[in-house]
């Protein structure tokens, strides 16, 4: 993956709008973080292989960067985002990821389904 | 002392938690000539490390730890691995029953004579403790004479307080260069440990050597079940 680079990644997302797209969206703190910090509040949510249709999508921010899709009657938003690639299948993965390259936030858009 | 069994089963739900306590014993069954299934539920695809330098993406680590899983299973000595394609962080999401079902089925076909799981209760991560259920309900409904033994893996912090001290101890030292090698295959997720446990290791640092050496299992106490 690579730093984002936000001119790139706004062409790509838009190149997702008024389309049916696959959406991947998830943050964490891994599983293990009330276990080591006895306490802590474990939060974490992950949608997979849900179907949007965005009308507009951007991406804002330095970075970690924010991405927005306005959807027609609701939202879909991601925070902290700092690396992105495009890959082989043509899917937008956008992640953030901390200084030991571990996963906080991930936000991908696809045209075909995700892997289970 | 390991005790030599008819057929060992392992069911776990990541690639990796074999490895860390459990990895050791395995080649040392291998060794003795006893069959070893080692049933792993996911291929742990939610996994957060993806490095730095980056080695995968989100979309990629599944395939990149499925590649670890065989080479540990070669380095254990494992030729009987199942991957059972649920997927990580939802297997307390999936029907109990189905759960259980599957368990059933594998022990039915392996007839293990000592299972390998986690302990219920106090195995802290979900679907670690989705497994524990799933092996103990499936075990708990066997006639009792025909159950196999019931190995679990406990390390909540509260374990000492409530289960006290582990009754199995498994001496694995003339496994733990392939236990070292099944930990170094995980790579992907133990990358940081591997360097302070080799730095260790060459200081001759007594608890590592320990850690290392000693395999610790509660056997099932089935006079205080979970549920």
């Amino acid at each position: 993956m690579d730093i984002v680079k936000t001119e790139h990644v706004q062409e790509v997302i838009s190149s997702f709008a008024n389309k049916d797209v696959y959406i991947h969206l998830e943050t964490t703190n891994g599983s293990y973080a009330s276990h080591f910090k006895e306490g802590f509040l474990n939060a974490g949510a992950f949608i997979r292989n849900v179907v949007v249709n965005f009308e507009l999508g951007k991406i804002v921010g330095e970075s970690p960067h924010r991405v927005g899709l306005k959807l027609p009657s609701g939202w879909v938003y991601a925070q902290g985002i700092t690396h992105y690639q495009v890959d082989d299948l043509g899917r937008l993965l956008l992640a953030g990821l901390d200084a030991d390259g571990k996963l906080s936030v991930a936000l991908h858009i696809s045209e075909t389904p995700f892997t289970y | 002392m390991i005790e030599k069994e008819r057929h060992v089963l392992i069911i776990l739900p990541h690639p990796d938690d074999e490895a860390f306590g459990i990895s050791g014993s395995i080649a040392a069954y291998r060794k003795m000539g006893v069959p070893v299934t080692y049933a792993c539920l996911t291929l742990g695809e939610m996994g957060r490390n993806l490095g730095n330098p980056q080695f995968a993406t989100r979309e990629t680590l599944p395939e990149i730890r499925k590649a670890e899983l065989l080479k540990a299973c070669e380095a254990m000595g494992l030729d009987d691995l199942r991957m059972m394609g649920l997927r990580d962080k939802t297997l307390e999401f999936e029907d109990d029953e189905d759960m259980i079902k599957l368990v059933e089925d594998v022990i039915e076909e392996t007839n293990p004579s000592l299972v390998i799981s986690f302990y219920p209760g106090f195995s802290v991560h979900p679907d670690h403790e989705a497994t524990a259920r799933a092996v103990v309900r499936a075990i708990r409904r066997m006639k009792e004479e025909e159950r196999p033994k019931l190995y679990a893996v406990a390390f909540a912090n509260n374990t000492k307080e409530i289960l006290g001290t582990p009754d199995i101890i498994h001496d694995v030292e003339e496994t733990v260069d392939q236990k070292l090698a099944a930990l170094k295959a995980h790579i992907s997720q133990t990358v940081w440990m591997m360097k302070e446990t080799e730095a260790k290791l060459k200081q001759n640092d007594p608890e590592m050597i320990k850690w290392l050496r000693y395999e610790r299992f509660f056997s099932y106490k089935w006079h205080a079940d979970f549920e």
